[in-house]
């Protein structure tokens, strides 16, 4: 897909997390805004996956680390046909496929449960460890969150990652500053970011999260290193794309009214006509 | 039983009585403050406030360390992440050492609702009523809440609150008396008891009063101390209705129905049904839509006593 239809698709997504979040009546916006462009470029152009064939052994995997940004992961989903988009709209609803935090189990295309912040990067060190076993080409995908990384356990699975050199394995840090309680450097600081990583061993790439070129270039740059694993430090805008949630820790898990879901999706419907859809 | 009030809100509320009267309460929270009610204090006390960001483990485990140190640590998070994330630490060194720490913890059991299964805790009175040492405790709304947060407060050991997310009807006054190790016969009846605890409760009450519609006369319990359990109020009341069911909102593995069906098995062998969770994860949903559908409201509760007066 060029980078122009993935610009496009990324404000389709935004779209779908904003109409989901509705009838939902809970969830979690800000960081499923913040994370759309690192999602669209890794579903539409940079993973190996067959939607028709979700269990296909040698298809690259994804773990949603920070599980509560379900609503990008389901919007991308439907939006490539694991499923119809219909079910969006069910989301969190009692007997529905669309759990709260993502299911392996009852929704195909998730690769991994999620929810509890601190476990994804040990889960994608696994799936790497078995390709390597396996020798299969796949790559491991992780998305992790700038609070969650306060985990101590990010940090064992940082150590072992690049113990056993996986280089088949990328991280992506969504930091967008915030988490619940307020600014992460307020709550509890966790900078300097790349530096720890560095220190960790990984090879570490700072990007522009909402830049989907830059985003593009910055997975190709990670699929050629060898030896370690490689992190994308995505600087990201928490609530990207809609006006009044970007940057608001309120709007870290609140879901949108109607009236405020019609304002939120008229900002995104005139950035998409001025991608030219 | 019109008026409601969570369990957190009563938790954050008698966090500031504490905060004024005890220079050594302090409280600790992981990135949940709003939800989980410590803010306020923190916002009142700020100098005895910590927030360890996203990171259970070591929130217990300095909880553990303030304790040493001779402070009254209540340490707050979701349950789930509370008792799960951090039990090995819970373990060893705050059970083990019987350390002064409070875990309190809120958005327990299905009613969390909408964040669904992996949020919600449901093993985790059985976790922690197997830890020696640990007290473990379970409100059934605001005011006992309070009443047992300054119990905890004035208790020297480790102490589990296990708390929800729910508004919950109120059903105490001033004048209940919450006790460590105490259950509350709340209605006396001849027919059968349902003992309960946390937001069952309510439900209890609810069923009994429909059951009396027909003539069964239904004896409520609150055993909000699960452990140490009132084994005198539970065998004697046991042994006045012949029939027991327990109700929790809670696996029922390891919970208040093993641990009220423990008693009876040694000393009062007695027909017995448990509700909660049947050995099943929850999932998404409006809480009292699941309440409902896991057998938890009270037609679920009618059922069981049905069964268990069959049983006799
Ligand atoms: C182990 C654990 N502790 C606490 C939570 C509750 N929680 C959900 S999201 C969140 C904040 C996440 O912040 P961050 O990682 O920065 O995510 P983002 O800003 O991208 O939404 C917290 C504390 C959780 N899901 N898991
Ligand atoms: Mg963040």
């Amino acid at each position: 897909m060029s980078t122009v239809d993935l610009k496009r698709k990324a404000n389709l997504i935004r779209q779908d997390i904003i109409s989901m979040l509705v009838p939902a009546k809970a969830g979690h916006p800000g960081g499923s805004l913040s994370a759309a462009d690192i999602v669209t470029t890794l579903y539409f152009k940079e993973m190996r996956i067959n939607p028709q064939n979700p269990n296909w052994a040698d298809r690259d995997r994804f773990v949603l680390s920070k599980g509560h940004a379900a609503p990008v992961l389901y919007a991308a989903l439907a939006e490539k046909g694991y499923f119809p988009k219909d079910e969006l709209l069910g989301l969190r609803q009692t007997g529905r496929m669309l759990q709260g935090h993502p299911d392996m189990k009852r929704t195909p295309g998730v690769d991994m449960s999620s929810g509890s912040l601190g476990q994804g990067l040990s889960v994608a060190n696994g799936m790497a460890l078995a390709g390597k076993l396996d020798k299969k080409d796949y790559q491991v995908y992780v998305l992790l969150g700038d609070g969650e990384v306060a985990e101590g356990q990010v940090w064992e699975a940082a150590m072992a990652a690049a113990h056993y050199k996986l280089d088949n394995l990328t991280a992506i840090l969504d930091y967008n500053g915030l988490q619940i309680d307020g600014p992460t450097d307020s709550v509890m600081s966790s900078a300097p970011l790349a530096d720890k990583w560095r220190a960790f061993c990984w090879h570490v790439i700072e990007v522009d999260g909402h830049d989907i070129e830059a985003l593009e270039k910055a997975f190709a740059e990670a699929k050629q290193v060898k030896g370690k694993p490689t992190i994308l430090i995505a600087k990201t805008v928490k609530g990207k794309g809609v006006s009044f949630m970007e940057n608001q820790v309120g709007w870290h898990g609140s879901a949108p009214n109607a009236e405020q879901a019609e304002q939120a999706l008229k900002e995104l419907r005139e950035e998409g006509l001025s991608l030219g859809e | 039983m019109a008026n409601k009030v969570a369990t957190r809100d009563a938790y954050g509320k008698a966090l500031l009585i504490l905060g004024k009267e005890n220079p050594n309460v302090v409280v600790l929270d992981a990135d949940l403050s709003k939800s989980t009610k410590t803010a306020e204090f923190g916002k009142n006390y700020p100098e005895r406030f910590f927030n360890m960001g996203i990171a259970e483990g070591n929130l217990l485990g300095t909880a553990a360390g303030l304790a040493a140190a001779g402070k009254v640590p209540f340490a707050s998070s979701f349950a789930i992440f509370a008792t799960g994330r951090a039990f090995e630490q819970i373990r060893n060194s705050i059970a083990y050492p019987k350390l002064n720490v409070k875990i309190a913890a809120t958005h327990a059991g299905i009613s969390v609702g909408e964040d669904g299964g992996s949020h919600q805790a449901i093993e985790d009175v059985a976790i922690m009523r197997a830890l020696p040492n640990m007290v473990v405790l379970v409100p059934a709304d605001g005011e006992e809440t309070r009443q047992m947060v300054l119990a905890a407060a004035e208790y020297e050991g480790p102490v589990y609150i296990r708390m929800g997310r729910l508004e919950v009807p109120v059903l105490f006054g001033e004048d209940y008396h919450f006790e460590i190790g105490k259950a509350k016969v709340l209605k006396e009846g001849t027919d059968v008891a349902i003992m309960a605890n946390g937001l069952m409760v309510a439900a209890a009450l609810e069923a009994a009063e429909l059951l009396a519609g027909e003539g069964i006369s239904v004896s409520v319990v609150n055993v909000s101390s699960v452990k140490p359990l009132d084994e005198e109020t539970i065998l004697r009341v046991a042994k006045e209705t012949r029939a027991v069911v327990t109700a929790e909102e809670h696996n029922i593995i390891g919970g208040l129905g093993s641990a009220i069906a423990e008693i009876l098995g040694e000393k009062l062998p007695t027909p017995m049904v448990r509700v909660g969770l049947k050995d099943s994860f929850g999932e998404s949903g409006r809480p009292y839509e699941l309440l409902e559908k896991y057998g938890l409201g009270k037609e679920g509760l009618v059922k069981a006593v049905r069964e268990a007066l069959a049983k006799k």
